[in-house]
């Protein structure tokens, strides 16, 4: 206890080196992750690579049927999941009292979050490929990752609903709107770059997901690309895990040729989210 | 007299005109109402049918093997005869992830978070912050990829005898997987901690290090502690690195040199395979999910309500 000044000063010191350093470390691992993939996929890319479908034949294998596989299933995610996710957000905060059931719901919502997602494919594989009869289609998948990404998108939506200032509302309510009118005339539009940001991010972990649809089926080995809704499919997580699994070093560069790809879409929907959140601050009142 | 009427009339038609509108008002407003209920709804038919579907597929399974022999036999071979259904190796298996995971990821990320909040300028904060979300959103495929023919490879020029397939580069990569997250929620832990505690230790003659340790740690415990506890239902749940990196083969054993399986690469080994609906081998995958599902819904109930409570209380 009773240490001397100098002691405790030095012990200081290197206590905020290590932060430092622990903190620098974890950059590095970053840098290294990106150095480690340039290198081993980096000469794998080529347009050719973006526009073969899948191959036993490392040199002629691409990844045209995942990319056009990862569209689709994002499409059709976003349509079932951004409706839905926004509507149970504004029922939770414009309508739902402030009680005992409701604080159980959200608690739900947050636990859902944190849920496996092998679980989500289980749940996918037995309702929608099975019971629903979807087969290992793109239906199942996007059906599968509609679930999987609701509850972030209901926990972002909430966020940017909240943060829609009530003299908002309450100068609407004086003028006779009633409560739908507000909502959809005031609270939505405000609340609007918030919720596409928090749902841009929750459709990137859709995107990169892979669990859930090798439960259900997703296969990663292609030839074709998806004419309709009802077609099998592939996305690139499931490629790249398809790729990665074999013992081949050839399939191992393919993998990290794919990463970049995915990295790359990754970034540039990231992009798109800081993007539309500028855009709001500009905006702001 | 004409007049009068006339006026009447016109009285009633728009009586009945605001009739009209409330009423249609009213559809409308129970509708939109409608509308949003059912979306809400959708979560709760989630959570309902993952619980009946596991338990219903998972009781045919225990009506063959006791469920003392699953929780408590070391023999996880269902696949291959003879069968044998003991759920400890995978339990193991996940024990090893998640205890190298958090090993790397608590203190690193309390002292990235001590970083960020006590030492850096905000434009350094400002800077790093974003970065380190990049780690937490590269999908988790890339870190199997990484672990398996980077982190592994590293691992054997220190380590010759560790196997292909180890326990020790997965356990690795969940943890920078994690490190993110954890590092986030013990961020906000210590931004909760209100100043006027710091400055008054500060003035007594404190130093950084004993500020932190001795006021900002033991004021946002509950928190930090909540960051761990999801932090380890995130590692338990992991599946992609872990079936890349960590192997195929059920073990018991605490040696993280070895390959093992953990449950959710079970799952997925099981789904990969031609296994036909309705046999045991099908239902042991519900039975693994469950247990999953169980432990992980118990700790994010856990750490959610911690926080929750924390929130209400500070």
């Amino acid at each position: 206890m009773l240490k001397s000044v100098k002691a405790r000063k030095r012990r200081d010191k290197i206590f905020v080196w290590l932060c430092r350093g622990v903190t620098l470390m974890a950059l590095f691992v970053l840098a290294l992750l990106l150095f480690h993939l340039i290198r081993e996929g980096a000469h794998w890319l080529s347009l050719d690579f973006l526009n073969q479908f899948p191959s036993r034949f490392p040199s002629k294998a691409g990844i045209k049927s995942a990319l056009f596989g990862t569209l689709w299933l994002s499409l059709l995610t976003a349509i079932f999941s951004f409706p839905i996710g926004i509507a149970s957000a504004l029922y939770l905060e414009e309508y739902a009292p402030k009680n005992r059931l409701f604080s159980l719901i959200e608690m739900n919502i947050s636990n859902l979050a944190g849920m496996p997602s092998i679980v989500y494919g289980l749940l996918g594989l037995t309702v929608f490929v099975r019971f629903f009869g979807l087969e290992q289609s793109l239906w199942s998948g996007s059906l599968t990752m509609s679930l999987l990404i609701m509850p972030t998108i209901i926990i972002a939506s909430k966020e940017a609903i909240r943060a829609v200032p009530d003299s908002l509302r309450l100068a609407a309510f004086a003028l006779g709107a009633k409560p739908w009118q507000v909502i959809v005339g005031q609270v939505l539009p405000a609340a609007l770059p918030g919720i596409l940001t928090g749902f841009i991010l929750s459709m990137s972990r859709a995107v990169g997901e892979s669990a859930p649809l090798i439960m259900i089926g997703a296969l990663s080995y292609v030839a074709f690309l998806p004419q309709s809704p009802s077609d099998p499919f592939t996305v690139l997580p499931v490629q790249i895990f398809g790729w990665a699994s074999r013992p081949n070093e050839e399939f191992h560069g393919l993998a990290g040729a794919a990463i970049l790809v995915l990295l790359a879409v990754l970034f540039l929907m990231n992009l798109g989210a800081v993007i539309v959140r500028q855009r709001f601050q500009r905006y702001r009142l | 007299m004409n007049n009068l009427w006339h006026q009447k009339v016109t009285q009633v038609r728009s009586q009945i005109e605001s009739y009209r509108r409330d009423l249609l008002n009213w559809i409308i407003e129970g509708g939109f109402r409608l509308f949003l209920m059912m979306a809400l709804s959708i979560t709760l038919v989630t959570t309902a049918t993952v619980i009946v579907l596991l338990v219903r597929e998972s009781l045919p399974f225990f009506q063959q093997i006791p469920l003392k022999d699953f929780l408590f036999g070391t023999q996880w071979e269902p696949l291959i005869e003879p069968k044998s259904f003991g759920v400890l190796p995978l339990v193991s298996g996940t024990m090893m992830i998640v205890a190298g995971a958090m090993l790397l990821a608590v203190p690193s990320g309390i002292m990235i978070a001590t970083y960020l909040n006590e030492f850096a300028s905000s434009k350094l904060r400002a800077l790093i912050k974003p970065i380190l979300e990049i780690l937490a959103g590269i999908p988790t495929v890339v870190y199997g990829y990484f672990a398996l023919t980077f982190v592994t490879p590293v691992l054997k020029e220190i380590l010759p005898d560790i196997q292909v397939f180890n326990a020790l580069s997965a356990a690795i990569v969940v943890g920078i997987m994690i490190l993110p997250m954890v590092a986030s929620l013990t961020d906000d832990a210590f931004r909760a901690v209100p100043n006027s505690l710091r400055e008054g230790a500060y003035a007594v003659g404190a130093t950084p290090f004993e500020v932190i340790t001795d006021i900002v740690i033991p004021a946002s415990r509950s928190r930090i502690g909540a960051a761990v506890i999801l932090g380890v239902s995130r590692a338990i749940g992991e599946t992609m690195a872990v079936t890349l990196a960590a192997g195929a083969t059920p073990k018991w054993t605490f040696n993280p040199l070895e390959s093992i399986q953990t449950m959710t690469a079970y799952i997925v080994q099981v789904s990969l395979g031609d296994t036909p609906a309705g046999g045991i081998e099908y239902q042991t995958c519900f039975v693994v999910a469950l247990l999953l599902f169980a432990i992980t819904m118990v700790m994010n109930f856990a750490g959610n309500m911690l926080t929750y409570f924390d929130r209400k209380v500070g």
